[in-house]
This record gives structure tokens, C-alpha cells and sequence, in this order.
């Protein structure tokens, strides 16, 4: 759904040169939440605006829905006939709601249909049913200033929706809003992405963020794209930077010297089964268990385990053996000398 | 002299100046509007980014602008008489005061749109707005506060410039209180006429006053007023979503 090959996008100012995406690739598949995620400066932002061309890129191709953006004339600020209806069928909302206070919520929805050109009995229609769909019929003669936070950015995506986009663009939409607020959001975003088969890509420096609604995530450095793929894969990927991060497990203990311990992680059916003590009885051994946490991500039941197996790596051998074969995903983080990372 | 000579005699100068004032005031914002947008989008960065043009209007608007307006009257007198066919009464007058008050009130207009968040307009281009739909939905709705005040502010001293044109013959109130007062010595009469023109003048700015903050407060609940730039932000209306910023 959307495709971007080796984009770069270069600033200059002065003289000097700012390198904000240094080679792109990136591949949203139709109807999933792609999240992308990275400290400030990492050339996320960048990116989110590369793919509608807020910002033109330097080089480097954007396709989006089987258009070719990149190919399209004008930009930035000049933007040609076609890059402006291509503009038209890819939502976008922002950190900052950017609602006009001059206009009445209804009216702020109905501004995106007034551009399509639809006449005005359709447009309120649309603006309520919109309204409606993101839980605030009731508002629609409020201005922006009326609203709390939560609320202008649930009428920023209806303005966002209103030219029925098969395409939303996040650029950091929750940012401004406290943990409650955006947990309400995100679900919204969620139901909207499965009632509407709504292609999602949004961007975020909060991982919760990408733990709570995302299917697929890539995670941005420097201007480079250095790990992505679908939050399940990357769970299940030994030594996944993503994985770590999603689910941190650096609290627990580290066990002691002359031990081998193991991070042990579970998805789906095997978290059901009760392997511990299975691999107790099976192999007579004591398993003491650092720590442990389950959560849901991507809509998935995942858990991760901190064991200690007494002796070193190459007496636990046969018992790492017999977990990675229940299906479950074993690190072997270190052993003999206790010292972990 | 009498109340009532006086009376007789301000009542047409009245209506001059507000012919004269309404008239400029008109043809400059019809004028002075598009070009203080221009001189915005003409600029570094901005939606039609010109740098020979930004650079010409800005030229022509300091110029235009550094010129005192009573030389500015003299000098105009010939293009004056040719665009309206004489060069005296309150009908010439409004073609200086046009032409002076137009790079003036362009300015202000500049400051006012350029205030408008640089987040609005990306998101009428996200929605796939041309720069035309920006100006009209975007630029120039959002700036109305701005705007008001702008203007307001150029009747004012579209009424100050008016009295200085009623010292070469411009009719109004400004040559009453000329040939009246000044030259024939009635001071109470130049007086009164001054006190007219403070009447006048506060008027304007106390409806301007109201104009711009009906505007500014739009959405905002309560029927208090606040002045313009001191309106807090956030909810005025508590509910389930608490703003964290």
C-alpha cells in the first residue's frame, strides 16, 4: 500500500548539508498498522512527510495505493493537479490537531469536502456520520477551542477520513496527549483500521505506542531504517533490538555465577503449556525462575521468562534442546560467569 | 461665532471626511489585502516563494511608505487631477490618501497572516489544497482577528491624513478647521473641530475593539470579552479528556 525505495532527503542551508533519510525502504502492506518508531532527529518525521510530499525527497521513489507519488509534478509547496488529488485520498493527522479556530468542528470536517468539491447538503451528511463514527455527534457545532485534547485530535481524524482515504498518515497524534487520552485514541485508530480497512502508518517516539496498536513496526536511527518487520517475527527474533525494547526485561535478575540462564519467549497456543514444570520432571533439574511478564501485542498473547539452570551452558544442552522444540524462542544469555548484560 | 453657525458649518465637512475616509478606505483594502497576502507567500519558504518579486513589492511598499504624506500629496497632484479631473475638494483627496494608506495597511496585513500557524496551512495541503484554497480557507479566515484590527487601525490614520489634506484644499473637517480657525483666529471653533475628530477617531477604535475580539473569541464561552493575545488556552469545557499540554 505504500512503498518507499531508497529515499533520501537531504536539507541545505548555508552551505552546510543535513542528512534527515539516508536510504529508505520501507513496505506498508495493505490494511495493517505500521508503526515507526525512533528518538527525535532519528528522520522519522522526515519520512511521514516524505510520503505524501510535505516534503519532497531528494531522491528515491514513494508509491502510494499504485501511484507513483515521487513521479507526480510540484511539491512541497507547489504541488501539480495530480499530486493534489493523489493528496486527497491519503488522510493525515498531527501532533498538533492543526484545526482551524476559526471554523466550527462540523466545519473543520467538512473543509477536506469543500476541496473534493462536494455540494453542501452531502458534505453535512458526511461531516455527521464522520462525526458520528469517531463519538462526537454531539460536537459538531463546538469550536476547536471548546474541545479538550483527546477531542480536537478525534475531529482531526474525521477531518482526516472525510475524502475516505484508504491511507492514514500519524505523525506523532498522540504526542500531546496524556496516557489515558491516548490509549482512547489509539483503540479508536484501531477500530478504525479494521472496520474501514484502513491502512495506517503512523510515527511515534513512544513504544507503548507501537506495542498497543501495531502490526508491523520498523525502528529508525540516524536518519536509516535499522530493524523492521511484523511485531510477532520480531519477537520471536533472537537478539531483535525491537524486541528488546517492546519488552524489556532488564529488571530481572541475572542469576548467579556458574549457572545458565535463559530468556525464554512464548506466543500464542505455547503460552498455555506448562513447560517448567514439565522440563523439571522430564530432566530432574532446578529451574529457578528470575522473572517473568505476559502482554498483548499486536493483538497477541506474548510472554517472556527469565530462567536459571543450575550448572553451565554445556550441561543444559539436552533441556534447551527440549524447549526450543515446544516452540518456544530461547536465548541463551550467558553462563558460568554471571556477568550479563 | 455662534453654535449654531458652527453646526451649519461642520455638518457637510463631516460628511466629507467619512466620504473621504470611506472611499481610501475601501479601494486599500481592496488594494492593500492581496498584496500584504503576496508579500507572505512571495517570501522565503513561503507557498509561492519569489525572491525578485518579494523583493520589488517590498521596495515599492518601504518607498512608498518613507514618503511624508503631505509631499506625497504635492507630488501626486498631476496623476490626481488626470484620474478624477481636479486636483482640490474632498473627491481629489482620496487619491493620496489610497495610495499612502495602501503600502501602510499592505504591512499590517503581512504581520497578521504571517501569524497564522504554519500547521494549518500543511494541513489544507495535506487535504490536497491549492495555494488559492489556503489563502481563502485557511489564510484569510484565520487571520480575520488580525485582520479587523488592521483595519481599524488604517481608518484611523486614514482620518489623521485626512485633516493634513484639508491644509491644501483637501475639504472635510481638516480645512474647516484651517480656514476657520487657523486663519481667521476662531480657536474655540478649531477646538471643537478637534474635539469632533477625537470623538470620531475613538469611536472607530472602540468598534474595531469589538469587532476584533467577537472575532478572536469565536468558540471561546462566556459572554466576557478578553482582550486580544490574553485568551488562555485549553478546554473551556471539562469533560473525559484532560489536555496534557
Amino acid at each position: 500500500m505504500i512503498t518507499t525505495t531508497d529515499l533520501t532527503k537531504v536539507y541545505r542551508s548555508r552551505g552546510r548539508e543535513v542528512t534527515a533519510l539516508a536510504g529508505v525502504d520501507l513496505h506498508v502492506r495493505p490494511g495493517e498498522v505500521y508503526g515507526v518508531v525512533g528518538t527525535s532527529g532519528a528522520g522519522k518525521s522526515t519520512l511521514i512527510r516524505c510520503v505524501n510530499m510535505l516534503e519532497r525527497p531528494t531522491s528515491g521513489t514513494v508509491t502510494v495505493d499504485g501511484v507513483e507519488l515521487t513521479a507526480l509534478s510540484g511539491g512541497e509547496n507547489r504541488a501539480g493537479k495530480e499530486l493534489r488529488e493523489a493528496r486527497r485520498r491519503i488522510g493525515m493527522v498531527f501532533q498538533h490537531f492543526n484545526l482551524l479556530s476559526s471554523r466550527t468542528v462540523q466545519q473543520n470536517v467538512e473543509l477536506p469536502l469543500e476541496i473534493i468539491g462536494l455540494d453542501r447538503t452531502e458534505r453535512r451528511r458526511r461531516a455527521a456520520e464522520l462525526l458520528d463514527l469517531v463519538g462526537l455527534g454531539d460536537k459538531a457545532r463546538s469550536y476547536p477551542n471548546q474541545l479538550s485534547g483527546g477531542q480536537k485530535q478525534r475531529v482531526g481524524i474525521a477531518r482526516a477520513l472525510a475524502g475516505d482515504p484508504k491511507v492514514l498518515l500519524s505523525d506523532e497524534a498522540t504526542s500531546a496527549l496524556d496516557p489515558e487520552t491516548t490509549r482512547s485514541i489509539l483503540r479508536l485508530l484501531r477500530d478504525l483500521n479494521q472496520q474501514l480497512g484502513l491502512t495506517v502508518l503512523l510515527i511515534t517516539h513512544e513504544m507503548d505506542v507501537i506495542k498497543s496498536v501495531c502490526d508491523s513496526a520498523a525502528l529508525m536511527r540516524g536518519g536509516r531504517v535499522v530493524e523492521s518487520g511484523e511485531l510477532t517475527d520480531l519477537l520471536a527474533k533472537p537478539g531483535s533490538e525491537l524486541a528488546r525494547e517492546l519488552f524489556p526485561l532488564s529488571e530481572f535478575g541475572t542469576g548467579h555465577a556458574g549457572s545458565t540462564v535463559l530468556e525464554i519467549t512464548f506466543q500464542g497456543d505455547t503460552s498455555a503449556q506448562p513447560f517448567v514444570s514439565q522440563l523439571a520432571r522430564t530432566y530432574q533439574i532446578d529451574i529457578n525462575i528470575l522473572g517473568a511478564a505476559v502482554e498483548t501485542i499486536a493483538g497477541r498473547m506474548v510472554g517472556r521468562m527469565r530462567v536459571e539452570l543450575s550448572g553451565a551452558h554445556q550441561d543444559n544442552v539436552v533441556p534447551i534442546g527440549y524447549l526450543r522444540e515446544q516452540g518456544l524462542q530461547v536465548d541463551v544469555l550467558g553462563a558460568a560467569d554471571g556477568a550479563l548484560a | 461665532m455662534t453654535w449654531d453657525q458652527m453646526q451649519a458649518l461642520m455638518w457637510p465637512a463631516t460628511q466629507e471626511t467619512f466620504q473621504m475616509v470611506g472611499v481610501s478606505a475601501a479601494v486599500t483594502v481592496l488594494l492593500g489585502l492581496p498584496l500584504g497576502v503576496l508579500l507572505v507567500l512571495t517570501d522565503k519558504g513561503g507557498l509561492l516563494a519569489n525572491r525578485a518579486v518579494n523583493k520589488a513589492i517590498g521596495f515599492v511598499v518601504n518607498i512608498a511608505r518613507s514618503v511624508p504624506f503631505i509631499i506625497l500629496m504635492i507630488a501626486l497632484i498631476s496623476f490626481t487631477r488626470w484620474l478624477v479631473g481636479t486636483s482640490i475638494g474632498w473627491q481629489a483627496a482620496t487619491v493620496p490618501l489610497t495610495i499612502g494608506a495602501i503600502p501602510f495597511f499592505a504591512r499590517l496585513v503581512e504581520t497578521s497572516v504571517r501569524e497564522v500557524d504554519r500547521g494549518l496551512v500543511e494541513a489544507v495541503q495535506s487535504m490536497g489544497g491549492s495555494t488559492w484554497t489556503i489563502v481563502r480557507k485557511t489564510l484569510l479566515p484565520e487571520a480575520l482577528p488580525g485582520l479587523a484590527a488592521s483595519v481599524t487601525t488604517t481608518i484611523i490614520t486614514l482620518v489623521s491624513y485626512s485633516a493634513m489634506a484639508g491644509t491644501v484644499g483637501g475639504g472635510g473637517l481638516g480645512t474647516l478647521a484651517v480656514n476657520y480657525g487657523y486663519q481667521r483666529f476662531e480657536t474655540a471653533f478649531m477646538w471643537v473641530i478637534v474635539a469632533e475628530l477625537v470623538i470620531i477617531v475613538t469611536a472607530v477604535q472602540l468598534l474595531g475593539d469589538f469587532a476584533v475580539r467577537s472575532l478572536a473569541n469565536r468558540g471561546r464561552t462566556g459572554g466576557r470579552t478578553r482582550l486580544l493575545g490574553r485568551t488562555p488556552a485549553g478546554p473551556a469545557t471539562p469533560d473525559e479528556d484532560v489536555v496534557a499540554s
